[in-house]
């Protein structure tokens, strides 16, 4: 996870790499719903609602852009390998 | 016999209740009453919409689509009396309302100031959407603001008014920001960050009074003898449960509605949740108080199993918050005690929003720390699990070390080596950190 974690979804490089591998990973316990992930994501996906359930973006559209990561106030957003274990419920 | 739910308070404990209620009892009666006639909001966003990071809308919890799905008779109105035995409460409006389950969500109300002046127009406080509207259009004709308190929300006020463009003055009674909480370079680098967005710190200061003009905030007279000429005064200094119709009611009331790991309260068939709760300890000691939003979400779960009769019962692992203080994302969690020996913040007089007693505990065992120009981290490790940590603007961290104060992992196999090697003690913990939640994560994988 750390490994994804250190990419810069600036680089179109680092960009690819998170396309291919990773995933927004989200941690209900830090988050209070403020919307501003919703708010700054380029394609209206509904970041909040994942991670109110604690669920793993693996919606195709997203672009890994990693605006509602860099946004968040409290670090519930990151970067991880897609796994089982964060599928939508 | 279709049960009637009623719940009172529409903050986010009372918005879980009712959606945990409609999810497993569908065909249950499900009203919720609250004074906020707003959507349901998110109430620790409102920080972000003070300092401009986004709309007023994008606070509002549920769509359209999810409330009407979630059927519920939604009443505004004010809750005067509650009567238990006979199992009803009375509205301002609307005359009684019968309930066979009832959850007390009434949340908690900012502390009023008692200087002289403390109820001039432009003393102002953060408790809801319409303070936050006030505070907004106040902000936009005012030059200067003193803001006065502390915890999170005195640092928000502070913020929130210097991101729209207002000189802000931020007062603290005491020598450094929070100390009740973190230790001297943690609160440091907090000041530093506040320093930096141009907000000016007073130390060893104090409001005496509030001078006025025509019943507006005019100026601010401190301790030191200063005279600060500003429009806003902007209050933080501690929030109380509200338990006013608890109390009337004659229910056990502490400092908040005492209630036991299933939420109910000494009334049959009447329950209290979130902020306006406090948890008996079940040994007999002073229970505790938390102003946190993921309790309130737990809260208002576990309730609502409870109201259904479920043998539901609270998760009391240690707890965790995540706040922007200063530009500097800061998670604490666990017991981290008074990192000075101040047992008291001079800056509350009650328990802030975005806070838990539970942190003023001091740890047991070895402090370890790890520093650096824009981080601070702080373990607390106790005989074999990490107790508690305080992690400032790391956020890899974060993650691992509260990881581990949760889980209440077994780290006794780092052993002496800890002590042995301190520098690289707190890296040590974040690798273990790292890999507990990994295996974890697998293990819920192949689950």
């Amino acid at each position: 996870m750390s490994d994804f974690a250190l990419l810069d979804p600036a680089l179109p490089l680092d960009r690819l790499r998170l396309l291919a591998g990773a995933c927004v990973r989200t941690d209900p316990l830090r988050c209070v719903q403020c919307g501003l992930c919703n708010y700054n994501c380029p394609l209206g996906l509904d970041v909040r609602g994942h991670a109110r359930r604690g669920s793993s973006i693996l919606e195709p559209r997203c672009l890994a852009c990693g605006e509602c990561v860099r946004r968040c106030p409290r670090e519930a957003l990151g970067f991880g390998a897609r796994s089982a274990r964060q599928e939508a419920p | 016999m279709t049960r009637r739910h009623v719940i009172i308070g529409s903050g986010i404990a009372g918005l879980t209740a009712a959606e945990t209620l409609r999810e497993r009892d569908p065909g249950a009666e499900v009203t919720l009453v609250g004074a906020e006639a707003h959507p349901f909001y998110s109430r620790p966003g409102l920080a972000y919409l003070l300092a401009g990071a986004l709309p007023e809308r994008q606070l509002e919890l549920r769509t359209k689509a999810e409330l009407r799905a979630l059927a519920l008779d939604r009443l505004v109105d004010e809750v005067t009396a509650l009567e238990p035995e006979a199992h009803r409460v009375r509205l301002r409006t609307r005359g009684v309302l019968a309930y066979d389950r009832l959850l007390l969500a009434t949340g908690s109300a900012a502390v009023a100031p008692d200087f002289p002046g403390a109820t001039l127009d432009g003393v102002v406080k953060l408790d809801g959407l319409d303070d936050a509207r006030d505070i907004l259009r106040r902000a936009r004709r005012a030059r200067t603001a003193v803001v006065v308190g502390g915890g999170a929300t005195a640092v928000e006020l502070a913020e929130g008014l210097a991101a729209r463009g207002v000189r802000v003055h931020y007062l603290m009674r005491g020598a450094r920001y929070w100390a009740s909480v973190l230790e001297p370079a943690e609160s440091a680098l907090v000041e530093e960050g506040l320093a930096a967005e141009g907000i000016e710190l007073h130390r060893h200061e104090r409001v005496v009074g509030v001078d006025e003009e025509r019943g507006r905030v005019r100026a601010v007279r401190t301790s030191s003898g200063a005279v600060v000429p500003c429009e806003l005064v902007a209050v933080a200094i501690g929030v109380r449960p509200r338990v006013e119709l608890a109390r009337a009611a004659g229910l056990s009331v502490e400092r908040g509605i005492a209630v036991d790991a299933g939420l109910r309260t000494s009334a049959p068939d009447v329950f209290a949740a979130g902020d306006a709760a406090e948890l008996r300890d079940p040994d007999g000691g002073a229970g505790r108080c938390d102003v946190l939003w993921s309790s309130a979400v737990a809260h208002g779960r576990v309730a609502a199993g409870a109201m259904l009769g479920e043998a539901a019962a609270l998760d009391l692992r240690p707890r965790q918050n995540v706040m922007r203080l200063g530009g500097v994302t800061t998670t604490v969690v666990g017991a981290v005690g008074a990192g000075d020996g101040a047992a008291d913040d001079p800056d509350l007089v009650a328990i802030a929003r975005g806070d838990s007693e539970r942190w003023r505990d001091r740890p047991r065992g070895q402090a370890f720390h790890d520093r650096g120009a824009r981080f601070r981290i702080r373990a607390h490790v106790g005989e074999r699990t990490v107790v508690g940590a305080v992690v400032l603007g790391d956020a890899r961290a974060a993650r691992a070390l509260a990881h581990l104060v949760r889980a209440g992992t077994d780290v006794s196999a780092l052993g002496a080596g800890l002590s042995a090697d301190p520098e690289h003690a707190v890296a040590a913990l974040v690798a273990l950190g790292e890999a507990a939640e990994q295996r974890e994560a697998s293990g819920a994988a192949r689950a």
